[in-house]
């Protein structure tokens, strides 16, 4: 008894040493690491952005993984501390900027895609049709080889280009198409009318669908679809179609849908098949922005080659298209479609009217690459900063005061007793401090929250072996005797309550994160903390204090009237 | 000794009645709300985006008023949004200083940032400024929020069968542990009804929504009002031995009665901490904390007054559809 109590105070000295230390403000870390507090977003203020990945696009772990360490680079690279990405719930990514500004940027840079596209604009053999312009979306084979697959809305779409087979078919129908072109001079534009008739025509279809459907209808032929086609086309093919239509036709000419928006992407007017793209992000080793353009008051993007074999493509392609338009996508949308002036072997500059906000987003995104899913925001939360200053100030007041008057209720109502019980309740408050700056746990009010309430569960415990030790003193035991007896038969009903909780407390931690909510693992977090703590100090730290006073105290103790209680009197 | 199982008529009746009110609220709740729910659900289950905002006096301007709800609702309807329900926090400062609570149907980011910055162009005439220091912004798709409401239904199932099993379990060793399973869980039922129904009264004269932590808080209640019960019900199994022979009335009684100052000590110490953070703490959690303070004190008093009477009048054989059962239990407790 007394060789184990000797030991215990061994054992909660040095627990109490360890969690002062890491307590301690300026303390230098341990094991190497930090030992800090993290404030919750509802604390600090921020962004909290739950993203996910869009419908119908097949996502695995090992994508989401991918797209999760881009995500948590541009947002390292936005300059956040401690920023938080994780991975939730299969296609989700959630997303935690404390501190951040302007979330609008923050939210804009974290979720685009990034896919940029360096697209062939030649056109092909004597094509006069014009290229798009900047703002225009277009389909490129990359995007269709990035989303190929995706099980698009329609099965009738995957099975029409989702197989080799399907794609086999579309590289044939170019070179077919090819050398018709180079021979029919005045069709040419007519083609190319058709094919965007074609596509204006299917506005609501996945792009691959439109594509088979085009091969259905222009395989009939140029000349018989020429009127229909200039009544549907867009302003750029009907201008090339109107070169060589009669005046009669151009009057006709309404534009009914207009191509090349994000749904409905413009495809190669030469060729009416998808743009051939020539190299993509991937290709490029470092990106900057930076102020370009001869006013030196645009801002651009310049980024170097990263010397592997898309951007070896790249160099043979400028070098051998000299004097020929090629067109910098991003996302499908064209930014600027430059004339390449020289080959361009290591490096080069990307210009489209940006500001130096979305020059240096850009540059972030190429940096780091394009996300391999698209993500579309579920949901955003976002705290000002001294919003959560003001109610953080107002709940920790509230809460010492809360448990201040515990303390003080303990020891009015058990007196002795009650000053060591408020000892535990101070080494539990302590230990659990610790706890939460070295796991880390997140600090939010409902955290806090979480932590007041486990206060109550630690003062019940004491409560329960004190109700008990009375209860023994009461029917003529010894003071030893009582609280030994006090500490062995409360301690069932202690441990199966807080079981119970630990239990419900479990659940919500499991639910709270599919919800995505931090909020409730806060709060199930510092709860199942401070009930197991509470085993500990409850129990075993009072019991041992008790101990120590006894055998300090001696006869002098034993005399007291420790509990206040006249010996065998029970209250029936 | 106050027999407290004797007059457990009385006190049944009295949960009767909190539960028959609380049901009340939630019929007409369910008639009013547009999603027909018990509770007002807030934007986590439904979808929807919340606003709480501040205006604030410009630096180098006279306030000349206040913003009013006409035009908060009149530059939120010009983008188009839906199901506007404004609320007004606290009153207006001395320096025209005004905090409101949107929430409208759900809009997508774009929409939200042109709207506030429309509502501090709306605000500039006053001499006033959108505060973006001050500002909560919360946003939730329809889907998201389905989600949410499955995988709360979800958890307060799985919490009940694993507090049922647990209690099995725990008293294993007695006769009837499934019988004290059930009166911990019927007590669970009870604290669950109290709480959903005092916040759907809330919800109808204060305009209180469940959110994703209300449901923790009834969760954590769930566990707290077991871990009452469990204290009662362990005093039980160790007089049970103790007192052979007892009536097994009497028997639960001295559990209660024995029980019963650390009880209300522990509901006073939970309430000091609840009470303070209730009047004193941070706005964003007061429904939190005060619906965990109707739940606790609904959970001592089911523990005390609901589940330990029923025990006994299920073991007197008073409950209707179940047995007395009592032959069996007596040869059990023999043998124990």
């Amino acid at each position: 008894m007394r060789n184990s109590t000797g030991l215990w105070l061994v054992v909660i000295a040095a627990i109490t040493i360890l969690a002062l230390y890491m307590i301690w403000p300026g303390n230098p870390g341990l094991f190497g690491r930090p030992i800090e507090v993290r404030p919750g977003l509802d604390i600090q203020g921020g962004l909290r952005v739950l993203l996910a990945a869009d419908v119908g696009v097949a996502v695995d772990a090992g994508k989401m993984d991918q797209a999760k360490q881009i995500v948590e680079r541009r947002v390292n690279a936005l300059g956040v501390v401690e920023p938080v990405v994780q991975v939730s719930g299969g296609n989700r990514i959630v997303v935690e900027l404390p501190g951040i500004k302007d979330p609008q940027a923050a939210i804009d840079t974290v979720k685009q895609t990034g896919l940029l596209e360096f697209v062939d604009f030649a056109p092909t053999g004597s094509c006069t049709a014009s290229m798009p312009g900047a703002g225009t979306y277009i389909l490129t084979d990359r995007q269709v080889a990035l989303r190929g697959t995706k099980p698009a809305g329609t099965a009738q779409a995957t099975s029409a280009a989702g197989t080799p087979a399907a794609t086999t078919a579309a590289t044939t129908a170019i070179t077919v198409t090819a050398p018709a072109t180079a021979t029919t001079v005045p069709a040419t534009p007519t083609t190319a009318a058709a094919t965007q008739a074609a596509t204006a025509a299917s506005t609501s279809a996945a792009p691959l669908f439109k594509r088979s459907e085009y091969q259905a209808t222009a395989a009939p032929t140029a000349v018989a679809t020429s009127q229909a086609a200039t009544a549907a086309a867009t302003p750029q093919a009907t201008q090339a179609a109107t070169a060589q239509a009669t005046p009669a036709a151009t009057t006709q000419a309404t534009p009914v849908a207009a191509s090349g928006t994000k749904d409905n992407p413009m495809l190669n007017p030469c060729t009416g098949q998808p743009f051939t793209t020539i190299m993509t992000g991937a290709g490029l080793q470092d990106a900057t922005a930076g102020l370009v353009g001869q006013t030196a008051s645009e801002w651009g993007v310049n980024f170097t080659l990263a010397g592997n074999e898309e951007s070896q493509r790249f160099a043979t392609h400028t070098s051998t298209h000299i004097g020929q338009p090629m067109a910098i996508v991003l996302d499908g949308q064209v930014l600027s479609a430059p004339v390449i002036q020289a080959a361009l072997t290591t490096g080069g500059q990307i210009t489209g009217n940006f500001t130096q906000q979305r020059a240096q987003e850009l540059a972030l995104q190429l940096r780091y690459g394009a996300l391999p899913v698209p993500l579309h925001v579920e949901s955003i939360e976002q705290v000002g900063a001294s919003l959560g200053a003001e109610s953080v100030q107002a709940s920790v007041r509230a809460g010492i005061l809360g448990v201040l008057v515990v303390g003080i209720f303990m020891l009015v109502y058990y007196r002795i007793p009650g000053l060591v019980a408020d000892l535990a309740l101070l080494l539990f408050a302590a230990i659990n401090f610790a706890l939460y700056k070295f796991i880390p746990v997140t600090l939010t009010l409902p955290a806090i929250v979480g932590f007041l309430i486990s206060v109550g569960a630690a003062v019940d415990g004491n409560i329960l072996i004190f109700e008990r030790v009375r209860e023994e003193l009461r029917a003529g035991r010894s003071l030893d005797k009582a609280i030994q007896l006090g500490f062995t038969r409360a301690w069932p009903s202690i441990r199966d309550s807080n079981i119970s909780t630990i239990i419900v407390a479990l659940i919500v931690y499991f639910f709270g994160g599919q919800f995505g909510a931090s909020a409730v693992r806060g709060f199930s977090v510092t709860l199942i903390l401070g009930l197991i703590t509470n085993l500990f100090t409850a129990v075993i730290v009072t019991h041992t204090f008790l101990n120590v006073l006894l055998s300090v105290g001696g006869d002098a103790v034993r005399r007291f009237n420790l509990f206040r209680v006249t010996p065998g009197t029970t209250e029936e | 000794m106050f027999n407290i199982v004797q007059r457990r008529k009385w006190f049944f009746l009295f949960s009767g009645i909190l539960i028959l009110a609380g049901l009340v609220s939630m019929a007409i709740s369910i008639a009013t709300y547009p999603e027909h729910s018990p509770v007002r659900l807030s934007i986590d289950f439904v979808g929807g985006s919340l606003l709480e905002m501040e205006f604030k006096p410009l630096p180098d301007a006279q306030p000349k008023g206040a913003v009013t709800e006409d035009m908060l609702t009149s530059v939120l309807t010009s983008f188009g949004a839906k199901d506007i329900r404004i609320q007004r926090l606290g009153e207006v400062g001395a320096t025209g200083t005004n905090r409101w609570q949107v929430r409208t149907n759900y809009l997508d980011n774009e929409t939200t940032e042109k709207i506030k910055t429309a509502l501090d162009n709306a605000a500039k005439p006053l001499g006033l400024q959108l505060d973006r220091d001050t500002l909560r912004f919360n946003q939730v798709t329809p889907t998201v929020g389905s989600e949410v409401t499955r995988a709360a239904v979800v958890a307060v199932v799985v919490a009940s069968f694993a507090v049922l099993g647990w209690i099995v379990w725990a008293f294993r060793g007695i006769p009837d542990s499934f019988r004290y399973g059930v009166c911990a869980v019927l007590a669970m039922i009870h604290d669950i009804l109290v709480m959903v129904g005092a916040m759907s009264l809330m919800g109808l004269l204060f305009g209180w929504e469940a959110d994703a932590l209300f449901l923790t808080g009834l969760l954590t209640v769930v566990g707290y009002s077991v871990q009452d019960t469990i204290v009662v019900f362990d005093r039980i199994r160790e007089n049970s031995a103790r007192h052979r022979g007892e009536p097994y009335e009497m028997i639960v009684n001295r559990s209660i009665m024995e029980t019963f100052s650390r009880s209300i000590s522990m509901q006073v110490v939970v309430a000091f901490v609840l009470v303070s953070l209730f009047l004193m703490g941070g706005g964003s959690i007061r429904q939190f904390v005060g619906v965990l303070l109707i739940g606790l004190l609904s959970g001592t008093y089911s523990s005390t007054f609901t589940a330990i009477p029923l025990l006994v009048a299920w073991e007197n054989g008073q409950l209707p559809f179940v047995g007395r059962n009592r032959e069996r239990s007596r040869s059990a407790v023999a043998r124990a």
